[in-house]
């Protein structure tokens, strides 16, 4: 089983916030992954798009299955983070107040990717963009 | 706890996926902050939010939530509804606020989900 999918994913609107993730997860579902690794896989894609759409000026989300892992990869273009250390921290965010309305913007979304990834590496040059890599082990 | 259960509890009105009430959650998380519902929430956990935007039915279904409750008799738009429909995740809306929310269900023995 061996896939490798692209998702596009527009800059600053939220009510279409998640679409990508949502059709991952039924990927996921129709190909029976186990149900723990879906769900932490679902939460960083979900993270991963969320944070594309309310802080990059677009980008996409890369989904691939290898026989021995689950790898997402999420890449924009858009201002870049000055500290990663700090955007790493819990509860720290540069999120707008529109964003904190729509449910987002706590500051636990990087945290929570790579708490619940196997593996995962993050690239951000200001001006630039931001590179994500997650991997899962099957 | 049954859902039919925490619908009497709350005095809650079904949204959608009342054919599911004999379906069982263990423990409850309340929020209006979808990334720290992503960051704490397991599975049969059931959601308490104020948040009535599609990113509450998104967050669900990323987490296979099993029923998500609305607080503050706030009522989602009917496309939210619908969103919820389509992924089968039972929903209610309960006319009282989210500390009583929770008093009730937490007197009525649900615990909270546990935080790590």
């Amino acid at each position: 089983m061996m896939i490798k999918d692209t998702y596009p994913v527009a800059a600053g609107d939220m009510t279409v916030a998640g679409d990508v993730s949502a059709r991952i997860k039924r990927q996921m579902k129709r190909l029976g992954i186990p149900s723990d690794i879906m769900r932490r896989v679902s939460v960083c894609t979900y993270e991963a798009e969320i944070n594309l759409v309310i802080h990059s000026m677009g980008g996409e989300i890369e989904f691939e299955i290898t026989a021995e892992d689950i790898i997402v990869r999420s890449r924009d273009v858009g201002p870049g983070i000055p500290d990663i250390s700090k955007a790493m921290t819990e509860g720290w965010s540069t999120a707008s107040n529109e964003v904190r309305n729509m449910g987002f913007g706590a500051g636990m979304g990087l945290p929570n990717m790579k708490r619940n990834a196997d593996e995962f590496s993050i690239e951000s040059t200001v001006g630039v963009g931001t590179n994500i890599v997650m991997t899962f082990h099957i | 706890m049954t859902l039919k259960k925490i619908a009497e509890i709350l005095n809650a009105q079904w949204l959608c996926g009342q054919e599911d009430e004999d379906r069982e959650t263990h423990s409850a998380f309340a929020s209006d902050m979808m990334s720290d519902v992503l960051a704490f929430v397991k599975e049969d956990t059931l959601l308490l939010t104020g948040l009535v935007n599609g990113q509450s039915v998104r967050t669900c279904e990323m987490l296979d939530v099993p029923c998500v409750v609305f607080v503050r008799g706030k009522m989602p738009q009917p496309d939210v509804i619908d969103m919820a429909r389509e992924i089968m995740l039972p929903a209610m809306v309960t006319p009282y606020s989210m500390f009583e929310v929770c008093g009730r269900l937490y007197e009525a023995g649900l615990p909270s989900v546990k935080l790590e």
